[in-house]
């Protein structure tokens, strides 16, 4: 259709207000990269050739690359018909059912690894709570399916915005030229999909290769098992290397992704993008669409939960709990929020300047937010010591450091969702406002912005729902006396009180499902009903 | 809604100037505070923290997390750390950061409270309470004859496939290092290849090694005493039961928590304060005992009857020089080497 529009908005000066913020994450983002160089420089051929090139490393390679394979697989199997059902189909409930898709997300990784392994074996929760004996999960299919599930929301969620943008127009103009639902769906829907299957592919092939937690529990050894391992033995430089390494391979998966969104235009046909969107009845289909969608809801949500209500029916509740359990809410609460506003602030202009002055320099900027992702966190964290004691010791240990360090390490989670709203919001609209006299920042605030608000939604909850999870960086940034949920559910847990860490674990789940769904709400669900 | 997000960016500016402003660094130099880094867990020392508080008035200020994080976390700050004192889970990390030179000299009023093989030579840690590594096993699968009496036993053919071990847990490294200083390196790779080819599990830590034996997953398995009593306390009838192999044996090795006050400290009286409050038999020695079913470091603290081996420690446990125990490095070459 009419997509001969320059797609960039044309632009004599250069975008000083986009660059100077988008310039300053840049250098947050390059600087653990740095610490990084200076530490595995310190290295000795001898220790090379003896630590890090070996069959060993290799198999480690193959390992974690085997492994993040076969999650996305799983993921983009699973989450695109969850989306399409979810968005277009005339399923009932289809909000709740969106809103269990979303929840896995509150479950923190080690702790859905945890409850899928104890619900097995003979002496599993299964079998004493329900009097079944469930297979016990270990190894690489136990890693592929705990990681499947912890991840699919992801991809569940950048679709879904995906294809609530979709113009209809589009699909109606390829319905009318005799092409049937399924070859609209796959000549037309699909390829439109496409940037958000790439936001949802980086974030969870990252997620896959940094993961510790759940690929030790599950016992299969990848790459960033190893690094660990380095750690704790004390070994600064070598787990330097294999960090290097690791962001070395997750380079590689950005370059990919830039090759295939190259030149990529998916602005809507015309001035419709807010057109009501077909739904498609299911008939006799709804039951196995409803049976999926409770199905991964069972085991992604109701068994994590089901097992911390297990847990939580046997702490002694006594009259401290309250306390400390409030003040542990209230840091988990004072990180997360501000760096989910933060991370989303600095997304924006970020996104808006490789879409819309597109420049090798702009994309390479977009891309390079991603290093702060692919880099290992307890690298990330450790970088940002070296630098904030040598450069601003007064940010040390204070919550300002912590929720920046959040917001620059989660900001690629906030960047995919933005992303893909402004693929299809087209500048145009943007044109029009400036041609009726609107200034920069009126047409902005106006017209802009509410095209980035469902992706901004998206964001803010995904980076919120990280840092409650989050571990190593609240480990080594964290301020003193700085006690938030994740690090008292890893406290008890790891002290095997399972009791004690079911009130904390549950607070996250529920609050972090109170916000996802709140944020939900808020969506543009009900244009389309 | 320019007026909202005028509103929305002027809140964030006044956030985050009185986060920079009111939190600060953490220096205190006023004798009353103290900064603690504990590798500790807060579920198990956080209620004697907050008793030394309430009977000294002192302000401990405490960064919690995990012992490896915080050992690198120290190495970076330098001589920048804010910290006074560390209390670490393991006697290697503290040898670590004494041969670093991050450690200045306890006062002999301290180190003279402990036994000589619970604290350095060098006199820049000692330990607060001791952990013992056990053989547990399935009463149901493992009959009592049939128990290993030396962990050396364990590569035997008749155990492959039915062992579980932590091989990477800070715990087993600290005691596949003991072996070595005992029995020399030949040995210990002997037995490290021995075990190899019995094709042991591994798992992350201590834990879900007992999980694993309770689901039937294996038989026997390497932790340390007190998480059985965990699930004991939990659930009485937990199918899982633990064991010492003969008296003297290095699988019995009993392991240390200790501590140390930094070079760079600012408050060293509270944090010797500090150090001799966890070394007091009454108070400290007694609640690590019954709260946290660990063995104490000093004569006249109470133990409870749970504690396996209790009172004959001194006869079960090998004994084994602590300083010797931070060689990971060293322990860590074996194990690659051997392909573990």
């Amino acid at each position: 259709m009419t997509t001969l529009a320059a797609y960039p908005v044309p632009h004599r000066r250069r975008p000083w207000h986009l660059w100077v913020p988008a310039g300053v994450c840049l250098g947050g983002m390059l600087l653990p990269l740095v610490y990084l160089l200076i530490r595995a420089s310190e290295a000795d051929v001898g220790f090379l050739r003896n630590e890090i090139l070996r069959p060993r490393t290799l198999v480690l390679l193959l390992n974690t690359l085997g492994l993040a394979a076969s999650v996305l697989a799983t993921v983009t199997v699973v989450g695109v018909p969850m989306a399409w059902l979810t968005t277009r189909s005339d399923l009932k409930a289809r909000r709740l059912l969106t809103l269990l898709a979303v929840l896995p997300l509150a479950v923190p990784g080690y702790l859905m690894a945890y409850t899928l392994l104890a619900a097995g074996g003979p002496y599993g929760t299964g079998q004493r709570l329900l009097g079944i004996q469930l297979p016990r999960l270990t190894g690489f299919w136990g890693a592929l399916l705990a990681l499947s599930l912890y991840n699919l929301p992801y991809m569940f969620l950048n679709l879904r915005v995906a294809m609530q943008r979709i113009d209809p127009a589009l699909e109606e103009v390829a319905r009318s030229l005799g092409h049937s639902p399924m070859q609209v769906f796959w000549r037309v829907t699909v390829p439109r999909l496409r940037p958000a299957l790439w936001a949802g592919t980086l974030l969870i092939g990252l997620h896959v290769i940094g993961d510790f937690g759940v690929v030790s529990l599950l016992r299969f050894e990848t790459f960033s098992f190893a690094l660990y391992k380095q750690v704790e033995a004390g070994d600064r430089i070598g787990a330097a290397w294999l960090g290097l390494i690791l962001i070395a391979l997750t380079s590689g998966l950005l370059l990919v992704e830039l090759r295939f969104l190259r030149g990529l235009r998916l602005d809507p046909a015309g001035m419709a993008s807010a057109r009501v969107q077909r739904v498609v009845r299911l008939g006799h289909w709804a039951w196995p669409a409803y049976t999926l969608l409770l199905a991964i809801a069972f085991v992604s949500l109701v068994v994590p939960l089901g097992t911390m209500i297990y847990w939580f029916g046997q702490a002694d509740v006594d009259g401290n709990l309250l306390g400390r359990w409030a003040r542990s809410l209230g840091d988990s609460v004072s990180a997360s929020i501000p760096a989910a506003v933060l991370a989303c602030l600095a997304a924006i202009p970020i996104c808006y300047l490789a879409r819309r002055y597109p420049s090798p320099a702009s994309r390479g900027v977009e891309q390079a937010m991603y290093l702060g992702y692919a880099t290992p966190a307890l690298a990330f964290a450790l970088g940002l010591v070296f630098f904030s004691l040598r450069a601003a010791p007064f940010l040390y240990q204070t919550l300002a450091l912590l929720v920046v360090a959040y917001a620059l390490h989660f900001l690629a989670e906030a960047l995919g969702p933005l992303r893909t709203a402004l693929f299809v919001a087209t500048p145009r609209m943007e044109e029009a406002s400036r041609s009726l006299g609107h200034g920069r920042l009126s047409t902005f605030v106006r017209v802009t912005l509410p095209l980035l608000r469902p992706g901004m939604i998206v964001s803010l909850a995904l980076v919120f729902l990280s840092v409650m999870k989050e571990l190593p960086i609240a480990f080594i940034l964290a301020p003193l006396d700085f006690h938030p949920l994740s690090l008292k559910v890893w406290d008890y847990t790891n002290e095997a009180l399972y009791a004690q860490a079911a009130p904390y674990a549950l607070t996250i789940l529920l609050l972090s499902a109170g916000f996802v769904g709140l944020l939900l709400m808020q969506g543009p669900e009900e244009r389309s009903t | 809604m320019l007026i909202g997000s005028a509103g929305v960016i002027i809140a964030l500016g006044v956030m985050v100037g009185a986060w920079v402003d009111g939190a600060g660094p953490a220096r205190a130099d006023d004798a009353e505070s103290l900064v603690l880094y504990c590798g500790r867990g807060q579920s198990l020392v956080g209620p004697l923290i907050e008793k030394f508080r309430a009977q000294t008035g002192i302000d401990v200020k405490v960064k919690y997390g995990g012992t490896t994080e915080l050992v690198a976390t120290l190495a970076e700050e330098r001589d920048r750390s804010p910290a006074d004192v560390f209390w670490a889970q393991d006697a290697a990390s503290l040898g670590q950061l004494s041969r670093d030179g991050r450690f200045s000299r306890l006062p002999d009023s301290i180190t003279g409270v402990v036994a000589e093989n619970f604290r350095s030579s060098s006199g820049t840690w000692v330990a607060t309470s001791g952990r013992a590594r056990v053989l547990a096993y399935s009463p149901s699968r493992v009959k009592a004859q049939d128990l290993p009496a030396s962990v050396f036993d364990l590569t035997d053919p008749k155990w492959k496939g039915r062992i579980g071990w932590a091989p990477t847990n800070a715990s087993f490294l600290a005691f596949v290092t003991a072996m070595r200083v005992e029995h020399g390196d030949d040995k210990t790779r002997q037995w490290l290849i021995g075990m190899k080819n019995n094709s042991p599990k591994a798992y992350p830590k201590n834990s879900p090694i007992i999980e694993a034996i309770a689901s039937g997953e294996i038989d026997l398995g390497l932790p340390n005493h007190y998480y059985l009593l965990r699930y004991r306390a939990m659930d009485p009838n937990y199918p899982v039961a633990q064991t010492f192999f003969r008296d003297g044996d290095i699988g019995n090795l009993l392991l240390v928590s200790g501590v140390g006050v930094l070079k760079t400290a600012l408050n060293k009286d509270a944090a010797h304060k500090f150090i001799e409050f966890l070394l007091s038999p009454d108070t400290a020695q007694s609640f690590l005992a019954s709260e946290d079913m660990e063995y104490p470091v000093v004569r006249g603290a109470a133990v409870p009857e749970q504690l396996p081996g209790k009172g004959a420690m001194e006869r079960v446990t090998p004994r084994i020089d602590l300083d010797k125990l931070s060689d990971l490095e060293g322990t860590r070459k074996l194990m690659s080497e051997v392909g573990l």
